[in-house]
């Protein structure tokens, strides 16, 4: 009996492929996705993380891969300071064959990434936080147990040239994070490639 | 050797016929003018990109509209988010191969959380996404999605 009201509330929770998804402010769940390992990876994971970068990216989309060397910097940038990244790869591989799962694996090789690359394979995670696009960035906050979403947006203003980048939007985020001081851009948009729902 | 010829003139027709395709490059505050001044009853602005797949997959549907007699009133602009560096050798190209008439623009920029809510404040910024404005009753409609076929022309009935 229990089993099944679990199963309800877990299934009613995610009745909506599209949910409103997370503002600035809203507590973030954990996840348990698959990464490309194999190896399951929650946030719970990381006793010592003061917060993630949690970055929903693909293979696929042109902006995406304009970002993965940024991705990696900011990674390798913030880790040691608490905030590592965690990637999503949010797409249904019917829909966007490059995006699968040994897809991933290959890209992440290709690029040696230092993070995880996890694969949301029901889209719900997607769902719940509210990503529309790749890539998607969540900048979570540890505060008393909880996952407190502190920026949602861009990485910065110039996907062509990372070295005509005038505002650094997540790195800005973390380093006032860092230095217990309120995020001043908390959220931020950009042109990126919608989500490959599943077609039901 | 005839099937190497008649492929060598097709692609010789493709490339002439590609660089005789205009697309104006434009600005975020040309689109904005555009938008501001519109010189048509209705016009539908669709943000698309060559990369993005279930943009490519909607564009007849725009094209449908664009070529329809009956909705002469109407306007379609088919707004281009590919990169600038490649607009001979990937936009006009595809434009050319996909025989597309609607009036394209490309718009380039770089700082997109610029620009973004000014087209709409509902807009995330994925694509595909599409705008109509409705200049006789001083009205917008944004929509984040992709069409279905028939969608496009039954929104345009509803609006008039």
């Amino acid at each position: 009996m229990l089993v099944i009201a679990v199963a309800v509330a877990i299934g009613s929770a995610f009745v909506s492929p599209r949910a409103e998804g997370y503002e600035v402010g809203d507590t973030a769940i954990d996840f348990s996705l698959k990464n490309i390992d194999g190896d399951i990876v929650s946030m719970s994971d990381y006793d010592d993380a003061k917060g993630f970068l949690v970055i929903f990216t693909c293979n696929t989309c042109p902006y995406a891969k304009m970002y993965e060397d940024r991705i990696i910097d900011l990674d390798e940038k913030y880790k040691d300071k608490g905030y590592p990244v965690i990637a999503i790869n949010p797409n249904d591989p019917v829909r966007s064959p490059g995006d699968s799962w040994n897809e991933m694996k290959t890209r992440y090789a290709d690029k040696s990434m230092t993070y995880p690359y996890l694969f949301d394979e029901t889209q719900e995670i997607t769902s719940a936080y509210g990503a529309t696009k790749t890539p998607h960035v969540y900048l979570l906050n540890k505060e008393a147990d909880k996952l407190v979403v502190k920026y949602i947006g861009a990485i910065d203003d110039n996907f062509k040239d990372a070295s005509a980048v005038t505002k650094t939007y997540v790195e800005d985020a973390v380093d006032a994070l860092i230095d217990n001081k309120a995020v001043q851009t908390t959220s931020t948009k950009a042109i990126g490639c919608t989500i490959k729902w599943k077609e039901s | 050797m005839r099937l190497a010829i008649t492929t060598c003139l097709v692609i010789i027709a493709l490339v002439v016929n590609a660089q005789e395709i205009e697309i104006e490059v434009i600005k975020f505050n040309q689109l904005s003018e555009m938008i501001t001044n519109g010189k048509h009853e209705l016009e539908v602005y669709n943000f698309w990109a060559t990369w993005c797949k279930p943009c490519i997959a909607e564009l007849p549907y725009f094209e449908a509209v664009n070529n329809d007699k009956d909705l002469g009133h109407v306007k379609v602009f088919l707004i281009s988010l590919d990169f600038v560096e490649q607009l001979d050798n990937r936009v006009k190209s595809f434009v050319a191969r996909r025989n597309l008439t609607s009036d394209i623009k490309l718009l380039d920029e770089t700082d997109y959380n610029a620009f973004i809510d000014k087209i709409d404040p509902s807009w995330s910024g994925a694509i595909p996404a599409t705008l109509i404005v409705d200049n006789i009753n001083d009205k917008k409609y944004f929509y984040e999605k992709s069409f279905e076929e028939g969608e496009l022309e039954t929104l345009i009935q509803n609006i008039q």
